[in-house]
């Protein structure tokens, strides 16, 4: 059996890394070696997941820098006998080891608009096209875990900036919503200043770690951005509306 | 092994990423100056430098279309009557933002390694909500797609000789694709064509505007290596008219003499 | 009681999978205070995990397709025993319940025509599974979340509940712990609806995350409620065998609906070597009928790879112990050799995801390994039909942590459409309960600090007993003896060895803190786990006879006898079971003559 060195951080915010040796077997990911870690030599290790299968985004961390999910991360991908650092998501305030306060995120979901969508048609269908939602379809695959929002430096960096962003993981709950074929909410309701899109400079750390391989930034960001162009910013429309007196 | 709390990396710089961070932002940024000082050199040069094949065969895409008024003093160079709008629309291009806030602002410079700046308001403010123009300057860089297209066709065809082709011709229409492929690419283009509809089942046009936008998400997937291939042609392409028109190199082509 | 954080509400909801979320969303539109609690974080629940759709009677692609379909298909499903009017209701209303969460967002394929596309599923005769892909549940619960957050109900996330507080014989609030800090918090309600989820934590190979340790079928049988079919236990037929580390993980039933077909080690289709004579007029017999139904549903029959669950996880078990089995000890699950890689990988993301990143398998290639695993529990509190209303006053429930809608076996896609009609119910009966109550009813505080003391036990005794050891040990012994082919003296011996367990338990010693620490949190939940598997145990040793979930090779055929009666169970204030039979109720004529074809 291999065994993994790991580097785990243990503890609040004044913490420290303690060394483990762990034994593992072929195919395990780096949860499963977490879970025999607390199961022979820690037991009071926390750790957060649910599903250990990629679909309920609990079990986020950093592992050597880099957010993850822990479920997804085969052992394998580390060469053996290499040290494998496993941190909390910093960005947000650790609860203890490996698990974090996420409920600022919560709150980011909460200030989102509601979808209000038009009345059904006369037989009580809403008919809608799949290429009217396959849009909105990619963006429902998010699994909340918060990588975005943890790799995202608007806020990584500039803890202060929390106020005023609603982060990656939200700018795609808004282009959903923004985009549902039958929503009636205003154009403006969805690209409103109050949710920072303008913090965001499309470096794209987002999109490389969605663990959904979402395109958070070119299908979800940048449409929103533009949109924001078509309301403030379109030469042609501004003129446009001029002409008409409209808007 | 007990470490403080800054472990936990509130320093500049510091990450537990393990592997070459910075690598990517080193070499994006170092391409990057390659061509602005080699495009300053070249366009601010212009009159000094010929840009120009005789009868026009080869004309540098720097100054495409060739604006000339009579009342400029001779050392101005035309490539600045035409530059802005290429410069803007790469400036303010999706990719490059991200290119170069990551380079040179280190904003951040990699993913999950700490940015420097002790502050930082992204595209709200001055200079950076000028980011907003960059749908003015995809409306230019519209029409810059047929000049170039034609600057490129000309090519094909030398005053008292006829149809021929040249290195020069091959350069400037592969030049003309990618700088289409890049444009096409555009995610304000994308947007613009259709981004900003919500039922595209509704009308026939909106289907077609539906799949336009399916091809153009075709090139904006790929708009990093279209925006780097484009970036290096061009200046190849300007470097060989020169070399050309200075009669530094022959330009091997099936017209009878030199050109 | 001055060491208690209190809350007081109307309806507290315990529970925040797709029919947790469903009461609360019901009880609070219905104006009663509400709140809801899980022990995870709110939208992680185990409702994500379900894949292939949620089945009503649309009729969308099959205009064939109505609630008497459905629910014969259910019922029979179940082997006749599910409560006839959770079934009807359940098909009747699974339609406006999909149409609502399209209200409130979601996004299923589509039909041509714009309509919601169905999936075909085991033991459903016409395509009727409303689909996202192969991510239903996860679609299901961020709709519903979404929806919870819009009304501005009082979420408590990472928050275990460990008893329901009783005034008299009637419900009065609920105990429980803060994950993060250990910290007691005391609900006072007027009524709770119980939406605890499964199970199947107690069994070593399971497709359940580690929330599925039976608390809510534990705190109803501590509060007095009767318990039903707590002996059907559902081994789902697909679950992956390999590598170790994932086995149990769910392989949804979707990749058979989409064409995919099950292969013993040889290559053959064994599964037209098992079609029970039940479902034999309508299961193809050749493997070119069933080939042929995936397309032509008037002249084909459907492929016996969609028999009902239990039918297929009996075959797969019977290969595997034939010697006919994979490598890793399952069967094959071949896609690749009969759709084109686009369509698996449109129709298919996640498992394609799934197989590609944990197993290394490309299913557009390979075949997949699968084999059974444990994955819903059929049984479970009794519950009134229209309210949800459990024999202890202000007590509802709903979803798997109630018993009688699916009778001895559940078909797939019956689970999701559970959740939303019947979560709707018994948020509306618990509100109406509350509704109709002057005040919140009285406190027993010894009741509450009596859980104050058994929580701290773990931390003072000199035991020398790790709570994951005995989980372990626990999970083994009842995946060995009480597990798909159950006897009479294996599972005596599941007894003795939960007694052995439980005295065991008593000296459990955890370390560290009361800040999120995963070992005593275990360590609480092992006494749930032991009662739930005592109840499963005692259930399936009443049961002599083979039905649906429940198969025993002392008694393998089924039974008339026990056609007609649950199995009950009890448990009481001192911790002694009862178990009982009780007659089905009956079923009236007009539905009975659904039947008669047969
Ligand atoms: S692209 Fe924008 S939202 Fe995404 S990580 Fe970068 S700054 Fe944050
Ligand atoms: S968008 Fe991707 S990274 Fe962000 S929370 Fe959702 S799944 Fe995670
Ligand atoms: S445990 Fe669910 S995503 Fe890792
Ligand atoms: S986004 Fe790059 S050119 Fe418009």
């Amino acid at each position: 059996m291999p065994t993994a060195h790991l580097r785990v951080w243990r503890g609040t915010d004044d913490g420290e890394y303690v060394e483990y040796e762990v034994e593992y077997d072929e195919g395990m990911v780096v949860l499963d070696v977490v879970h025999r870690l607390q199961a022979t030599q820690t037991p009071d290790l926390a750790v957060r997941w649910n599903c250990k299968a990629g679909k309920c985004g609990s079990c986020s961390a950093e592992i050597n820098g880099k957010p993850r999910l822990q479920c997804m991360q085969r052992m394998e991908l580390y060469p053996e006998g290499e040290t494998i650092t496993l941190a909390p998501l910093k960005t947000f305030p650790i609860i203890r080891d490996l698990v974090t306060n996420v409920a600022w995120n919560y709150d980011q979901a909460r200030a989102m608009p509601e979808l209000r969508l038009r009345p059904a048609d006369a037989d009580g269908n809403r008919r809608m096209a799949q290429i009217d939602i396959d849009r909105g379809q990619e963006f429902h695959k998010c699994i909340e875990c918060y990588i975005c929002q943890d790799v995202c430096h608007v806020i990584r960096d500039h803890p202060e900036n929390m106020a005023g962003f609603a982060g990656p993981r939200f700018f795609v709950q808004l282009a959903s919503i923004a985009m549902h074929p039958l929503d009636t909410n205003t154009r403006r309701a969805t690209v409103d200043h109050g949710f920072g899109l303008d913090y965001c400079n499309i470096t794209k750390c987002c999109t490389d770690v969605c663990p959904e391989g979402i395109h958070i930034t070119d299908n979800a960001i940048i449409p929103l951005k533009e949109r924001r162009v078509d309301e403030f910013h379109d030469p042609l429309r501004i003129i446009a509306r001029k002409l008409t007196g409209r808007g | 092994m007990a470490q403080a709390s800054t472990a936990l990396e509130r320093r500049y710089g510091d990450t537990q990423r393990t592997d070459r961070w910075w690598l990517e932002p080193l070499l994006v940024g170092s391409g990057l100056l390659i061509f602005v000082v080699y495009s300053t050199v070249s366009g601010v040069l212009g009159e000094y430098w010929a840009f120009e094949t005789e009868h026009g065969l080869y004309l540098s895409p720097f100054f495409e279309p060739l604006i000339h008024p009579e009342f400029l003093p001779d050392w101005f160079s035309p490539a600045i009557l035409i530059l802005w709008a290429p410069i803007g629309f790469r400036t303010t291009c999706y990719y490059y933002r991200r290119a170069y806030y990551r380079a040179y602002f280190l904003s951040p410079p990699a993913c999950a390694v700490r940015e420097p700046a002790g502050s930082y308001s992204g595209e709200g403010v001055f200079p950076f909500v000028l980011q907003n123009a960059h749908r003015w300057f995809m409306y230019v860089a519209l029409l810059f797609i047929p000049i170039l297209w034609n600057g490129a066709i000309r090519s094909f065809w030398l005053d008292g000789e006829g149809i021929g082709i040249g290195l020069g011709s091959v350069l400037l229409t592969v030049n003309a694709a990618l700088l289409t492929m890049y444009t096409i690419g555009c995610h304000s283009l994308r947007h613009w064509v259709a981004g900003g509809l919500n039922q595209f089942s509704r009308t026939p046009l909106r289907r077609l505007r539906r799949r336009l936008w399916e091809i153009f998400t075709i090139a904006n997937e790929h708009h990093r290596l279209w925006a780097w291939t484009s970036l290096i042609i061009v200046g190849v392409t300007d470097l060989y008219v020169h070399l050309v028109a200075s009669e530094v190199v022959t330009d091997p082509n099936t017209w009878s003499g030199p050109i | 009681m001055a060491d208690f954080e209190t809350h007081e509400f109307d309806v507290l909801v315990i529970g925040a999978g797709g029919a947790g979320l469903r009461a609360a969303i019901e009880s609070a539109v219905l104006g009663q205070r509400t709140a809801i609690v899980c022990k995870s974080l709110l939208g992680k629940a185990h409702t994500v995990m379900a894949e292939g759709g949620i089945a009503a009677a649309l009729s969308n692609v099959y205009s064939e397709d109505n609630w008497r379909v459905h629910f014969r298909d259910t019922m029979r499903g179940g082997k006749m025993l599910n409560n006839w009017r959770m079934a009807q209701l359940h098909a009747q209303e699974a339609p406006d319940r999909v149409r609502e969460l399209e209200e409130w967002g979601a996004l299923f394929d589509r039909t041509e025509d714009g309509r919601i596309l169905q999936r075909d599923f085991g033991g459903h005769r016409y395509a009727r599974l409303a689909h996202v892909g192969d991510r239903t549940g996860l679609e299901m619960i961020r709709t519903l979340q979404q929806r919870l957050v819009a009304l501005g109900v009082d979420v408590f996330q990472e928050l275990t509940v460990t008893r329901l507080l009783t005034d008299g014989d009637r419900i009065a609030g609920a105990v429980g712990y803060w994950r993060d800090s250990g910290r007691l918090v005391l609900f006072r309600a007027k009524a709770v609806v119980l939406a605890t989820g499964g199970l199947g934590k107690i069994w070593a190979i399971t497709s359940n995350s580690w929330e599925g340790t039976g608390d809510g079928h534990a705190l109803a049988m501590y509060a007095g409620a009767d318990m039903i079919d707590m002996e059907f236990v559902q081994f789902h037929p697909t679950g992956m065998v390999w590598p170790p580390s994932v086995r149990g993980i769910l392989v949804t039933e979707g990749v058979r609906g989409d064409g995919g077909t099950l292969r013993n080690q040889s290559g053959e289709r064994f599964m037209f070597r098992y079609i029970p004579p039940m479902f034999a007029a309508e299961t193809a017999d050749s493997e070119e009928e069933a080939d042929r139904w995936y397309d032509d549903r008037q002249h084909a029959r459907r492929t016996p790879d969609l028999l009902p669950r239990d039918e297929v996880a009996r075959a797969i078990n019977a290969e595997v112990r034939a010697g006919r089995g994979s490598p890793h000890g399952g069967v094959f699950l071949d896609i690749a050799s009969r759709r084109p890689a686009e369509y698996i990988k449109r129709r298919l993301p996640s498992m394609y995801h799934q197989f590609k990143e944990l197993a290394g398998v490309d299913i557009t290639r390979e075949p997949m390994e699968v084999g059974p695993t444990c994955h819903y529990a059929m049984g479970g509190m009794r519950v009134d039909a229209e309210t949800g209303a459990s024999n202890v006053a202000g007590l509802y429930g709903a979803g798997e942590v109630t018993g009688g809608m699916h009778g001895s076996n559940r078909l797939g896609g019956n689970s999701l459409s559970d959740l939303v009609v019947f979560g709707r119910r018994a948020g509306m009966g618990a509100a109406q309960h509350a509704a109709g109550l002057q005040a919140v009813p009285a406190l027993d505080s010894s009741q509450a600090s009596a859980c104050d003391e058994s929580m701290e036990a773990p931390f003072r005794g000199d035991g020398k007993e790790n709570p994951y050891t005995l989980h372990r040990e626990l999970q083994d012994l009842m995946q060995v003896n009480v597990g798909i082919i159950r006897t009479d003296s294996d599972m005596r011996a599941a007894l003795a060895g939960i007694a052995g367990l439980r005295e065991r338990a008593t000296r459990v010693k955890v370390e560290g803190g009361a800040a999120y620490n995963p070992g005593w949190h275990l360590a609480i939940d092992l006494g749930h786990m032991l009662t739930v598997a005592e109840a499963a145990t005692r259930s399936a040793l009443e049961r002599k006879e083979s039905r649906g979930g429940h198969t025993r090779d002392d008694f393998p055929n089924a039974s008339g006898e026990f056609a007609k009666v649950n199995v009950v169970v009890r448990r009481a204030a001192d911790g002694a079971f009862s178990v009982s039979q009780e007659s089905l109720p009956a079923m009236p004529a007009e539905l009975q003559r659904l039947f008669e074809e047969d």
